[in-house]
């Protein structure tokens, strides 16, 4: 597979290391139940998701990847911290 | 056995074969001559021999069917010694000087083979029997059922010896991929290269060409072979072309990435100094044009698995190209056209074609050779090589032809294998009676050539020009079409025929021993979908993923059922398209170099201290550190432990992970990174962290020293290093991207050492420079600061124990680690330092009751470990909401506590189970279980450390520890975790 990393272009997948789909994080004060949705309750569509990559054997950027699960094609990516593309801080 | 045969009864004059370059070699151990340009499999048809193996099933004997990487039948052992290589098909063994080559699969020998006597029981060994037989009783099964099948079945052995050879891989990129060097090939590639496209062609043979080295017809005014060779020669200078000989392009994978493996040195007896045997190309295509040509099918009739009996194109194949014939006299047997060529092109040579039998009652004359049209081979004699066929005429009456080969067609089979990988479905073609590739093709992927139907010369030559057009049409090339020489173009005139009825032992697949009588019984037994065929029959399933046989097998199902062949199915091709080497997949990584050996600052002081290393992750840590006199390793560590606990101990510790940690935010995000509070933390102080995960459990643990307002240096357990770091940057990139915060690992730009034991202010103060104050009042437990040490190196101290004694933990830039370690040592001489390994580090923080990756093992929580005030109330974490579950946090969950078994010369099995000091020893009963253990010499007993339901309120309380396994039970005392010091006298002395 290849994956689009919006700093670093087009990379092969093994530079990457993948954690899963990417999604919103409850409140720290919605309660046991809606985290444990959150970290046990997972759908697995198959279909486009979102979903975390890590670039570790490249810029170090993690990187937001919409990724069709059936047919692999990468429909989207992007920087999940922007500013770090300016090299500075927020 | 071992004379020398330099008779080359079967060679034909003219072919691509270079007498002037004669080539010795050995078949089971008899002495041949070939030429260079001949295959093993060509070669040994030059010399007569016809016998090359037995089948998997029957041990039949066979010869070749094809001549090219399709073959089912002549599977050989090549070279001896740790170069030995099973399974290789003959077909594409590259002849080279001294190649030492056996037949397989048969004993004592390829002519008298035991075996064959499962020949004999043929009517018990059909379909299923496997399943059927061997199901009972269980137990014999693995004892004795299977052990007699796989000495009885299997193909070639494994040499027992290691490779010699290395194994490359290596990254190609390119416009565009063409797959196989034939007619369509050629022209894709030709009409890319001229483009100026980035062009990759590959072919698994050694020539380039295809199809048109082994046809006699020419291309225009020319011989196909010499207009390869012209194309050849203009990429071959086109910077942008690559031409991969010998490399067989393997799978097609995601996003138009494509393996391959080029075969650098099969075809020479040892692969020049330094030099790969084998690379494994990954090819990164933006379009790829598969022109993989076609592949001939048999027909199944009667025994017709003899020596001599091959697939017409093949014995066109080894005639026109390889000037060899299978036999003096050759008969046919097709139901098409193409055929013809073979025997205009065997009589053109001077080969005896005694007849054509063609199943067609209109097939055409062909001028001099007698044609039996309509008519039908029904049975064929000669056990160890062909002698003759029974022809049943159309007129109903049987005549025997004495021939000494067969040359059968069926048709052609566009080869699809690469279109399929991708989950890509074959479609059938009325016309051309074969599947031909769908639509649903992998990511710019193209099918060009005989393998998406262009059957002719010239429609091949045509199709990959217009293939190699379109693809690059989309990346934005111009593309002006090439002039192409006119070639043959005549058009598929075949009659479908599958199978001659009433015969009982037809093969349809070659290298399992499947049959139409096969298919037949598992028509019968209903399985009837082509799934269940395939594993019911084996059919397919073999190293030749059923080239050869699949659409004949599924033509006598759909017949059985009643419907046609695209209403049966199709079976998908897998890849590997041949099988792969494990060595080349393997490529350097073998051996040490499986992963890479991470050594320490101080790793050669280490060495020559004698120490015995252990492999952690990648590192390679000083286990113990034996002095002469010590035969035993407690002995070492038991010294290295009381040592520095008498007086001072030095230990590496570089290894644990370290990341800085800066910005304004830094310590609002170690608040949310760990459970316990950091924004307090006043500068110049270290705190101990624990880390959750996301679902509350303990995650990881360390030291957050703060610097700075703005800077902490973090330490994380050796083995999560690398994780830690990772979510770190997860956290602070997904979930707190507005913070201002920077991570940079730093595990490899520091070495580290614990100095512990009650002199290890001493040492360090003969280290540290005289500017900096290190005495308890100025530099207390939990201190930490940046300094110099040795007259001005940078340096950073941390008051940290891990050991329970007085402590330190001095950093170094990396490059001074070594010497700093012989500073130290020497600085120590005067207390009597030690050097102390891992396992006394383990012994020292088992006495001291510190949790370790055996405690922190994925299960456990904050509150199980003792730490659970720690998780703060007043601020978010990760973990923070679930680590409170009501489940996780009630009054009898696991607690860790100290162990001491009842009677203190017993030691304690790590990983046994705590039960009642009497009653039942089961799941159910499980007070809980020891993670660590060790004989402590400060205590003269063994400790351990484990978890029991309630602990902490339980101390002095008996358990029995029991390990089944070893039959092992003992009476452990519940005590505190905190063997040695428990008030932390020593620490903050």
């Amino acid at each position: 597979m290849r994956i689009t990393c919006p700093l670093c272009g087009e990379r092969d997948r093994r530079e990457f290391t993948y954690r899963g789909a990417a999604l919103d994080a409850p409140a720290a004060d919605d309660g046991a139940e809606a985290w444990h949705s959150h970290v046990h309750l997972r759908q697995n569509p198959a279909g486009p998701l979102e979903e975390w990559w890590h670039h570790q054997q490249g810029c170090g950027s993690w990187i937001r990847v919409r990724r069709d699960t059936v047919s692999h094609v990468m429909l989207a990516s992007a920087l999940a911290k922007p500013e770090d593309a300016d090299g500075g801080s927020a | 056995m071992s004379a020398v045969s330099t008779q080359q009864v079967n060679r034909l004059s003219g072919g691509l074969v270079d007498r002037g370059q004669p080539l010795s070699f050995r078949f089971d151990g008899q002495s041949y001559q070939g030429c260079s340009g001949d295959t093993l499999a060509s070669a040994l048809m030059a010399n007569g021999v016809r016998l090359m193996g037995r089948s998997f099933k029957y041990h039949r004997p066979r010869g070749l069917l094809s001549a090219g990487s399709e073959e089912p039948n002549a599977l050989v052992e090549l070279r001896t010694g740790g170069r030995q290589e099973p399974n290789t098909r003959a077909t594409v063994a590259e002849l080279y000087d001294g190649l030492d080559a056996r037949s397989q699969n048969r004993w004592p020998s390829l002519e008298r083979d035991m075996m064959a006597i499962n020949d004999r029981f043929a009517n018990f060994l059909t379909a299923g029997f496997y399943y059927k037989t061997f199901m009972w009783p269980k137990a014999f099964w693995e004892k004795l059922y299977e052990p007699i099948i796989r000495k009885a079945a299997g193909l070639g052995r494994l040499t027992g010896d290691a490779d010699p050879d290395a194994y490359d891989k290596g990254f190609l990129h390119c416009d565009l991929l063409v797959v196989g060097a034939g007619p369509a090939g050629l022209a894709a590639a030709l009409t890319a290269g001229r483009a100026g496209a980035r062009v990759i062609l590959a072919d698994e043979d050694f020539l380039l060409g295809g199809r048109l080295l082994s046809e006699a017809q020419p291309l225009a005014d020319i011989a196909g072979a010499d207009w390869a060779g012209q194309v050849q020669a203009e990429l071959a200078v086109m910077g942008n072309v690559r031409i991969l000989p010998r490399t067989t392009v393997f799978g097609a994978y995601d996003h138009g990435i494509y393996g391959a493996v080029e075969r650098n040195a099969d075809h020479v007896a040892a692969p020049d100094a330094g030099k790969p045997r084998q690379t494994l190309w990954r090819i990164y295509s933006k379009r790829a044009i598969i022109a993989t040509g076609a592949i001939e099918r048999p027909i199944a009739f009667e025994n017709n698995d003899r020596p001599g009996i091959m697939l017409a194109g093949a014995v066109r194949s080894f005639a026109n190209r390889w000037a060899a014939t299978p036999a003096s006299s050759v008969v046919i047997f097709a139901n098409n056209d193409d055929a013809h060529q073979t025997a205009r092109d065997l009589q053109a040579k001077g080969v005896d074609v005694p007849a054509v039998v063609d199943v067609r009652p209109d097939a055409p004359e062909i001028p001099g050779i007698e044609l039996l049209a309509g008519a039908q081979i029904v049975e064929t004699a000669g056990r160890l090589g062909l002698r003759s066929v029974t022809v049943r005429m159309a007129n109903g009456k049987t005549r025997i032809i004495p021939c000494g080969a067969l040359a059968m067609s069926g048709g052609w089979n566009p080869n699809l294998g690469l279109t399929c990988h991708q989950r890509g479905r074959p479609v059938w073609d009325g016309d051309l009676h074969a599947f031909v590739p769908g639509q649903d093709l992998p990511v710019g992927q193209h099918v060009a050539g005989a393998a998406m139907g262009a059957m002719s010369t010239d429609a091949a030559l045509r199709s990959g020009a217009e293939q190699a057009g379109e693809a690059l049409a989309d990346l934005g090339f111009t593309v002006p079409a090439p002039e192409l020489p006119k070639a043959e173009d005549a058009p598929v005139s075949l009659t479908p025929f599958w199978h001659v009825q009433g015969a009982k032992r037809a093969w349809l697949d070659f290298q399992n021993d499947v049959t139409v009588k096969d298919v037949k019984l598992a028509h019968q037994e209903n399985f009837t979908a082509v799934e269940h065929l395939k594993r019911y029959t084996t059919l397919g399933m073999a190293t030749d993923q059923g080239k050869t046989s699949n659409v004949g097998a599924l033509a006598v199902m759909a017949e059985l059922t009643g419907k046609s062949i695209p209403q049966t199915g199709t079976t998908i091709f897998r890849p590997p398209y041949t099988p792969v080497a494990m060595g080349a997949l393997a490529g350097r990584a073998v051996g040490k170099d499986f992963h890479p050996t991470r050594l320490t600052p101080s790793h050669a002081w280490a060495e020559e201290q004698g120490a015995v290393f252990v492999e952690v992750g990648n590192w390679l840590r000083a286990q113990w550190f034996p002095k002469p006199g010590e035969t035993h390793w407690r002995q070492s560590v038991d010294r290295e432990v009381q040592q520095t606990r008498r007086s001072v101990g030095i230990c590496d510790v570089t290894t644990l992970g370290k990341i800085d940690v800066q910005g304004a935010d830094a310590a609002a995000f170690l608040n949310m990174m760990y459970a316990n509070g950091f924004a307090k933390l006043p500068v110049g102080k270290v705190r101990y962290g624990l880390m959750l995960r996301e679902d509350g459990v303990a995650y990881d643990d360390g030291t957050a020293a703060r610097l700075a307002e703005d800077h902490f240096v973090v330490t994380t357990t050796t083995a999560n290093a690398v994780l830690v770091y990772r979510n770190m940057e997860f956290v602070r990139q997904c979930l707190c991207p507005d913070m201002d915060v920077q991570l940079i690992s730093t595990t490899e730009a520091w070495a580290q050492y614990a100095v512990a034991g009650p002199n290890a202010r001493k040492l360090l103060q003969k280290i540290v420079d005289p500017e900096f104050d290190i005495s308890n009042d100025a530099f207390p437990f939990m201190a930490c600061g940046e300094i110099t040490v040795c007259g001005g190196c940078r340096a950073r101290l941390f008051r940290i124990s891990f050991s329970g004694e007085l402590a330190y933990e001095i950093a170094v830039p990396t490059r001074y680690g070594d010497a700093l370690m012989r500073e130290m040592m020497a600085a120590g001489e005067a207390f009597d330092v030690t050097p102390y390994g891992t396992e006394a580090l383990g012994v020292m923080r088992i006495e001291k009751g510190h949790a370790a990756g055996n405690e922190l093992n994925g299960t456990t929580t904050a509150l199980n470990l003792g730490l659970g005030r720690m998780v703060s109330g007043k601020k978010d974490c990760i973990g923070n909401v679930l680590s409170r579950r009501e489940g996780m946090n009630t009054d009898d969950a696991l607690r860790l506590v100290g162990l001491k078994p009842v009677t203190p010369a017993q030691s304690l099995p790590a990983g046994g189970h705590l039960m009642a000091a009497s009653g039942p020893v089961d799941a159910a009963h499980d007070q809980g279980y020891v993670t660590s253990a060790a004989y402590s010499p400060t205590l003269g007993t063994a400790i351990g450390l484990g978890f029991v339901k309630g602990g902490a309120e339980r101390l002095g309380e008996q358990l029995r520890l029991v390990n089944p396994l070893e039959k092992q039970e003992m009476l452990v005392e519940i005590v505190s975790a905190h063997f040695v010091d428990p008030e932390g006298e020593k620490l903050r002395a």
